[in-house]
């Protein structure tokens, strides 16, 4: 049952208009640097859109998306309206309002830092209280998801809480407490130097912090991924989800070993010792887990489907499988995507593969495979099924959405793994030039040429997906009925409280956050000579 | 629902749990501060707890003596963007009176034809940086280095004030129409070459670079040439002798002619 239909669609609206555009500056961005344009632009405009781009696809996008699936999921699970509703309109808000504060002073190139900040450069102070307030946004969220969970479980001390809304609940207390590294950075390193209090920055300290959210924001990305895999996909395709108790474990790895592992992303910085990064790269390794164990349920829960439709063989199920369904689709698609992209996680977490492609385009090509790829595309699986419950008008361009779903999935290969070829062959990323006339570089023209087409095959398929939804939205009206979440073979009438609540798994959160990031924060905070002058950005010429 | 608390570790799910956590996490710190390093011969350490600081990353002093010392003198001055960029008034004014005696090369405004450096717009931190370098030997010219030793601190920050102070005024070869060289907007990254503009004004300004618009072409080709051969070494962090070296002959012309042409 959802209720609060306008809230959720808000923000998935947004989510997407915010979406359009940055894939639009995406894909100018990978023709502006490809030779197929000749070198006569000025790279300021090039740093302004990547800025926009990672800041708008990072920061806003899924984050908006986290938040309008997880108002869904609390309706349409605890079966009863949303608590708090003027606090989330307030958090829309938030959200909105900050991504044009910190957008205005990024197109008038005042803030070209790259949407990873990057200390010691500073630029202007409302591009970081832009992104503060989308923070605070979602923090509003946050907060909303366990007080909606705590009052439920209060009125109903016997049922087990429903799955998606123990992954949604997981997911938001990820996002709460690894979204306070980045807090921390920004007012206590970057905004004091921003509003001219001090020129000077611990820029090491700075990208401690930001590690600190650098990597688990990429799992608060992956969470409605994952619960669309457990909870949508399994039901979509008239199966059952195998197993009930695996999916709450693997949300459980993620709340615990996602967070305390950032430092891998610093594996070349001097400001951490050797023996944390080691001790992060083990952790990192853990993190392979969950996904391994999703990958596996899902596969599961699609042959039990499967079977179920007279699927038979070792592997002849697999052409049993309803491929016409546009969920089906999108699934097994971001699950190629997502074991390419973790093969190459694997390499990125070795402390010594990390070196022979660290800052190369290898990791650009890494996280849009991984996050464009495996997890934007889940989103478009969750607007679609969602999209008919949300607008009370049904979805029937079904031919456009398979199209728009296999041309998301070609334009992601075809953009990422030239991608990862070229930055194999060494070349370095964040730059807006590269001389393919020199013979050193010659070589990786085609490929870069040819990642620079399938950044437009990507543009296609955005366009076409909001065409579906456009479409969607000014069709004949028709009731769809309550909207369900999938439901696992073996429904549990009891379960441990361990798999039920997150006290324990909060606190292993916090204190492998203590172990594994204590030491390396509370050395660098004592060092005073750590600091260095910032490099102001757009400063007055 | 089990009626077995969270937080008991009589709780099969907290004592595992807990127990595997902190198994890996130990496990994980002992391969990391001690067995690794400790594999390392290169490392040189003396025992486990040298092992556990070097590999936490506790900083070490180095050892001075081995350091190479430079056989000529290096600048003394700490460049920060935020250097002398608020300028005061009763600076300005002594800074003007100290001016007369530069005036003669340097012009009565800041601006002259004699070739030497048009200090009127200059930003002071350059100026300033330059004739403490003159002072402290840093920088070497046969007329600048005797007017620069008995300058006082505050004598270099007030001249630095009052040039800063002046109006740029455009040079007699204004040609605001020259298109900019390659070398100025995109540089030569294969040579390892910045674009000029990054620091000096077209793009953006960094610290400590100054500003080049209507300077004599004589004299930023000279200063190319003194970088590349050497003779000039007062440049942070070697930054302009490394470009120099790289640049061509006719590279050096175009900037040179290019920026005095600029207002």
């Amino acid at each position: 049952m959802l209720i609060n239909k306008r809230l959720i669609l808000a923000h998935f609206w947004l989510a997407f208009a915010v979406f359009g555009l940055a894939l639009l500056l995406g894909a100018w961005q990978m023709f502006l640097r490809s030779p197929l344009n000749a070198w006569h632009f000025n790279p300021e405009f090039y740093y302004r859109s990547v800025t926009a781009h990672g800041s708008a696809m990072g920061y806003v996008f899924p984050t908006l998306i986290g938040m309008g699936f997880g108002y869904a999921i609390t309706e349409a699970s605890l079966e009863k309206p949303l608590i708090g509703r003027r606090w989330a309109w307030a958090g829309f808000f938030l959200v909105a309002v900050g991504a044009i504060v910190a957008m205005i002073p990024v197109s008038l190139g005042l803030a070209s830092v790259l949407y990873t900040f990057y200390p010691p450069m500073v630029g202007n102070p409302f591009y970081y209280i832009g992104v503060v307030m989308v923070v605070v946004g979602s923090w509003i969220w946050v907060a909303l998801m366990s007080i909606n969970l705590a009052i439920w479980k209060r009125e109903n001390p016997d049922k087990p809480v429903p799955l998606a809304m123990f992954a949604n609940v997981a997911g938001s207390y990820l996002w709460g407490w690894t979204a306070v590294g980045a807090a921390l950075e920004i007012i206590f390193q970057i905004l004091p130097v921003a509003l001219g209090l001090t020129a000077t920055i611990d820029a090491g300290l700075a990208r401690v912090f930001f590690s600190w959210t650098l990597h688990a924001i990429v799992y608060f990305w992956l969470i409605p991924t994952y619960i669309a895999y457990y909870t949508i996909f399994p039901r979509a395709i008239g199966g059952r989800l195998y197993s009930d108790a695996m999916a709450r474990i693997s949300f459980i790895l993620f709340v615990v070993v996602a967070m305390p592992i950032g430092v891998h992303h610093l594996f070349t910085d001097p400001q951490v010792g050797p023996g944390f990064k080691f001790m992060h790269s083990v952790f990192t390794g853990l993190v392979a887990l969950p996904t391994l164990l999703t990958v596996f349920t899902i596969c599961a829960s699609a042959e039990i489907a499967s079977r179920l439709r007279g699927g038979s063989g070792a592997f002849g199920w697999v052409r049993a499988l309803p491929w016409q369904n546009p969920i089906m689709l999108a699934t097994a698609l971001s699950l190629v995507m997502l074991g390419f992209g973790g093969a190459g996680g694997l390499i990125n977490m070795s402390y010594q593969l990390d070196a022979s492609i660290h800052n190369t385009q290898w990791i650009t090509g890494h996280f849009h495979l991984i996050f464009g790829g495996a997890i934007v595309i889940m989103y478009f699986a969750i607007a679609y099924d969602l999209w008919p419950h949300l607008t009370g008008r049904a979805l029937e361009s079904f031919g456009m959405m398979r199209t728009q779903l296999w041309l998301w999935f070609v334009g992601m290969i075809v953009t990422t793994f030239p991608w990862h070829y070229v930055g194999v062959l060494g070349m370095p990323r964040r730059m807006a030039f590269y001389d393919y006339a020199n013979p050193a570089i010659s070589p990786q023209a085609f490929s870069v040429s040819m990642s620079a087409f399938g950044g437009l095959i990507l543009l296609i398929s955005g366009m076409l997906f909001l065409t579906v939804l456009i479409r969607g939205q000014m069709a004949a009206s028709s009731e769809s009925g309550a909207y369900k979440f999938a439901v696992p073979l073996h429904m549990p009438a009891r379960i441990p409280v361990a798999l039920n609540s997150f006290g324990l798994w909060l606190a292993l959160m916090v204190g492998l956050t203590v172990v594994n990031y204590g030491y390396p924060i509370a050395q660098l905070m004592v060092l005073k000579e750590t600091n260095v002058p910032a490099v102001y950005i757009g400063a007055s010429r | 629902m089990s009626d077995q608390s969270p937080f008991s570790f009589r709780n099969p799910w907290v004592s595992a749990s807990v127990g595997i956590t902190a198994g890996i996490a130990v496990l994980a710190a002992f391969a990391g501060l001690v067995w690794l390093p400790l594999a390392q011969p290169d490392l040189k350490l003396s025992g486990i707890w040298d092992a556990i600081c070097s590999a936490a990353g506790v900083p070490r002093v180095s050892s001075q003596g081995n350091a190479i010392q430079p056989d000529f003198k290096t600048s003394n001055v700490v460049m920060t963007s935020e250097m002398l960029t608020k300028p005061n008034q009763v600076s300005i004014g002594r800074g003007a009176t100290l001016a007369q005696r530069c005036a003669i090369c340097h012009g009565p405004q800041g601006v002259s034809d004699a070739n030497s450096p048009n200090l009127a717009g200059q930003f002071a931190a350059v100026t300033y940086k330059e004739l403490n370098d003159f002072k402290t030997g840093a920088r070497v010219n046969v007329v600048m280095s005797p007017f620069a030793a008995n300058l006082s601190n505050q004598d270099m920050l007030d001249i630095a004030a009052y040039y800063s102070y002046l109006p740029r005024v455009p040079s007699n070869n204004l040609d605001p129409k020259l298109a900019a060289p390659q070398i100025v907007t995109t540089g030569a990254p294969m040579r390892n070459i910045a674009p000029c503009g990054a620091c000096h004004g077209d793009v953006d300004n960094k610290a400590g670079s100054p500003w080049l618009g209507g300077q004599s072409a004589v004299y930023i080709k000279a200063q190319l040439h003194a970088f590349a051969t050497g003779t000039r070494r007062n440049d942070i962090s070697q930054q302009m002798r490394n470009i120099a070296r790289q640049m061509t002959a006719q590279e050096i012309d175009q900037v040179a002619r290019y920026y005095e042409a600029q207002p």
